[in-house]
């Protein structure tokens, strides 16, 4: 056994002190190095590890493993949990862009004035101030994956955010993470005399636009740059769908929207996500011969409308398929205005898909399906210092959020106390 | 009836326990009796659809006509109690009127519902369906036993002169108030109206013991106010829905001022009135919401609402408001009151024998004591674990949900064949021209 004088004496201290861990950091603490002890560890990148240990400096992770393999400095502060896991990835919300009191001046998650508008972005109408904002980091959520609902055939630019609670574009990670369409009944009109009015001209209208922009791009790639094109947001956005650096995510539930994505994305070369994918189960073999990733439905998600066939075991269905996929909290019109992921992993964990797996689908998988995975999903060295601590295993009912890490920066857990 | 429903049940259980003309005995599980500390290797002991014996299986000597079921490693508590559902799509008031309690939850239920089947699957075997919040006084609530028919008349818990329990629906804050004709526009409107109304029921009431049976001088029959005469002589409770901490006291200062019985719904800020609450001696049914807000008035619901409750002494149980939130998760609520400082027992009891009490029920079920119906769930784990599954539901010692069973499955976990093709109406959050959500479809606001 090797240990160093002070890390006995920082047990000691931490003995006396029943570790409370500190609700405000100061500000001369955020620079300090801090070390994070577990008794269990989940990586996610590898196995859990007991008795595990995450040294944080600048930000970033410095080392992970056994608590017992390393020796630290006194400048760390030392933070102690029973469970350490990376901060958690929420794969597809609205949170920041529809507001906690649902009033007309907080939410901005939907532009009705026209069915297509890939232009918008996410950026533009992040609040990270709104308190729902806060909320969810405070169970441990310190990515999301926000933008523009489902509601429109093409309602907007999708972000990946940190949920630092500063300025949208101090918080970001990526400002232009996907462009979100909305196939079935999200993405179509029953009011008379709009469009579109059925699933057949959503497509039509899609494939119109998706061709428009084949064209955008041939004129733009013309010799005689008098020839080109003018500026074009709207030809941008979806130039950057064909080109593959910023897919659609296509919301569809149905198994025959489902359908319609894969053969959307067949017919332009596009690689998607299937965001919520109610009925993938049906259509499982085709899913996975495509080869997209989906972005699975809240596991509670009330089951009507398009949304009718919903299981919670379709996690498990998709993981026993090999399709990868991620958990997402989703959009909520009214209440709960928004949900937290990790409650809706919880439920997946407990209905077949298990703890590890469950754990994979709001953190690594997550990250990897954002392509943000160089940064987040894990706990490895390099990556940013973001972590979430638990009293307990994080999905069971009565666990409680301790702290939250995000850039190394400490953030208050879960609070209830009136 | 009753022998009508029993064959009913015959019928449909198929290979159901023969209505334990002999009588079963379970052991092995944990008991969790709600009235007391819960029973290792326990025994129920079930005849007649009801609870004959619960106790250790190793003290209580078994006659050799019982059925053994061998539950070893189960967990064993009260079928759950939800005090405030939606399931059947239950409707009551319309549009004409803010106040309309000659309206019937009773005239409307679609007993075959599939969320009725979903809320077997979740563990409940009694349930308070009611009209909808978009209405000062929108309707009578029913009290339905979740037993294995499709026909609403067999659901329907009697009371001793053969009528159907329930409560009366009332709303106040935001939900009620709307800008058509005789609704009212603010706060003391809504409250002006309320009273109006029960001096009216108080004259009514008056005129009718005046008559003392005399056909010539009884008063007309009002179908409304008859309702309201059975609230004020505490034979029918006011389940009253109310949000903001102002809104409660408003509720409590009209219960004072007519003396009827009133138990609170959802109740966002209780933790603000907590002692008020208490000092009147209401109970509390309340919602566990994922997130707060989604309205002005629920901005600062709270997880600890369950735990203030409980420390200020108020008898307080979950509802699901289904659908606001699945039947199928109610066990959830428990847990997430615990995780906000509600003892474990206390969470419990919040799911089954306090929601029992609010209902006028608590001397038929609840709790797992003998005499008791034999309403209970068999769980593969602790109650308040996201990986425990209800394995089976009985109710009046028939088995109504079983997850082995692969059409039960279904509707425990979805799948095509368990949702419903149309939209689900939020009733008691929502506003009332705003009751349709499109959750995940649309955005409507």
């Amino acid at each position: 056994m090797n240990r160093s004088p002070s890390r006995n004496l920082y047990r000691f201290l931490l003995c006396t002190t029943a570790f409370v861990i500190a609700p405000f950091v100061q500000a001369d603490e955020a620079a300090m190095p801090v070390a994070i002890h577990g008794e269990m560890v989940y990586p996610v990148s590898g196995p859990p590890i007991p008795g595990g240990l995450v040294l944080v400096r600048d930000g970033k992770i410095t080392y992970v493993g056994p608590a017992e393999d390393m020796v630290y400095t006194m400048d760390h502060r030392v933070v102690r949990a029973k469970v350490v896991v990376p901060g958690l990835i929420d794969a597809r919300a609205t949170v920041g862009l529809s507001g906690l009191l649902n009033q007309p001046h907080d939410q901005d998650m939907l532009e009705k004035s026209a069915p297509m508008q890939p232009e918008l972005r996410a950026i533009d109408a992040y609040n990270p101030r709104d308190p729902l904002v806060a909320y969810v980091r405070s169970y441990g959520i310190t990515t999301v994956h926000t933008g523009h609902a489902p509601g429109m055939l093409v309602s907007g630019q999708t972000m990946v955010v940190k949920t630092l609670g500063g300025t949208a574009d101090g918080d970001t990670l990526k400002p232009a993470a996907m462009t979100a369409v909305s196939l079935g009944s999200a993405g179509t009109t029953d009011q008379a005399g709009k469009s579109p009015g059925t699933r057949s001209k959503a497509m039509a209208m899609l494939r119109a636009e998706l061709l428009k922009a084949q064209e955008y791009a041939r004129k733009l790639a013309l010799p005689d740059e008098t020839k080109r094109p003018a500026r074009d947001l709207r030809m941008e956005t979806m130039l950057r769908a064909l080109d593959g650096t910023q897919p659609l995510l296509i919301t569809a539930h149905r198994q025959q929207d489902i359908m319609s994505a894969l053969r959307l994305a067949a017919e332009f070369n596009l690689s998607i996500v299937l965001d919520g994918c109610s009925d993938a189960p049906l259509v499982l073999d085709e899913i996975k011969a495509a080869g997209f990733p989906v972005v699975l439905h809240p596991t509670m998600a009330r089951s009507f409308g398009d949304l009718e066939n919903l299981s919670m075991e379709t996690a498990a269905k998709l993981r026993g398929a090999g399709v990868p996929f991620a958990i997402q909290s989703g959009y909520e019109s009214y209440v709960p205005k928004t949900r937290v992921v990790l409650f809706e992993a919880g439920v997946a964990a407990g209905k077949g898909l298990g703890f590890e797996s469950a754990l994979a689908a709001i953190t690594l998988n997550a990250a990897r399906i954002l392509g943000v995975a160089d940064r987040v999903g894990s706990l490895e060295v390099g990556k940013d210092a973001d972590l979430a601590l638990y009293d307990g295993d994080p999905f069971e009912y009565t666990t409680r959020c301790l702290a939250v890490f995000i850039n190394g920066r400490e953030f208050p857990g879960e609070r209830h106390e009136p | 009836m009753l022998s009508r429903i029993t064959l009913g049940l015959l019928l449909a259980a198929g290979t159901a326990l023969q209505a334990q003309e002999n009588p079963v005995a379970f052991t092995g599980a944990t008991i969790i009796p709600i009235t007391g500390e819960p029973i290792e290797n326990g025994l129920l002991l079930v005849q007649h659809g009801k609870i004959t014996a619960v106790g250790d299986a190793r003290s209580i000597r078994l006659a050799a006509d019982v059925q053994i079921v061998d539950v070893t490693g189960k967990v064993i508590m009260p079928g759950l109690v939800d005090s405030h559902s939606h399931v059947g799509g239950v409707q009551g008031a319309d549009g004409s009127n803010p106040i309309q309690p000659d309206t019937r939850a009773l005239d409307s239920l679609d007993a075959r519902d599939p969320r009725l089947q979903k809320a077997r699957a979740g563990g409940i075997t009694a349930v308070n369906v009611m009209p909808g919040s978009g209405h000062l006084i929108s309707g009578q609530t029913l009290y339905l036993k979740l037993r294995a028919s499709r026909v609403v008349d067999d659901l329907l818990i009697k009371l001793p002169d053969g009528s159907p329990a329930g409560g009366l629906k009332m709303a106040n804050g935001t939900n009620p108030m709307r800008p058509t004709p005789n609704f009212p526009g603010t706060r003391a409107k809504s409250a002006a109206l309320v009273r109006d109304q029960f001096i009216k029921a108080q004259e009514y009431r008056a005129k009718r013991e005046r008559a003392q049976g005399d056909p010539d001088k009884l008063p007309a029959r009002d179908l409304g106010l008859e309702q309201l005469v059975e609230v004020l002589e505490g034979k029918r409770v006011v389940q009253h829905h109310t949000h903001r901490q102002d809104d409660i006291l408003t509720v409590l200062r009209l219960a004072r001022e007519f003396g009827f019985k009133v138990v609170l719904h959802h109740v966002s800020d209780a933790w603000q009135v907590a002692d008020e609450i208490a000092a009147a001696d209401a109970a509390c049914s309340i919602i566990i919401v994922d997130s707060p807000g989604g309205k002005l008035e629920t901005r600062d619901i709270s997880f600890a609402n369950g735990a203030v409750l409980e420390k200020a002494g108020v008898t307080v149980g979950f509802h699901t408001d289904d659908g606001v939130t699945d039947s199928r998760h109610f066990l959830r609520s428990a847990g997430l009151g615990v995780r906000a400082g509600m003892s474990r027992a206390g969470a419990l009891k919040a799911l089954t024998l306090a929601n029992a009490e609010m209902l006028g029920l608590a001397d038929r079920i609840g709790s797992l004591e003998a005499g008791k119906d034999a309403d209970f769930i068999i769980l593969s784990g602790d109650p308040l674990s996201v990986y425990t599954k209800v394995e089976q539901t009985w109710v009046e010692g028939q088995k109504v949900f079983d997850f082995a069973d692969p059409q039960d499955r279904l509707y425990a976990l979805g799948g095509p064949g368990a949702g419903d093709a149309q939209r689900v109406q939020l009733c008691c959050y929502g506003s009332a021209w705003d009751l349709i959500i499109a959750a995940n479809q649309g955005g409507a606001q």
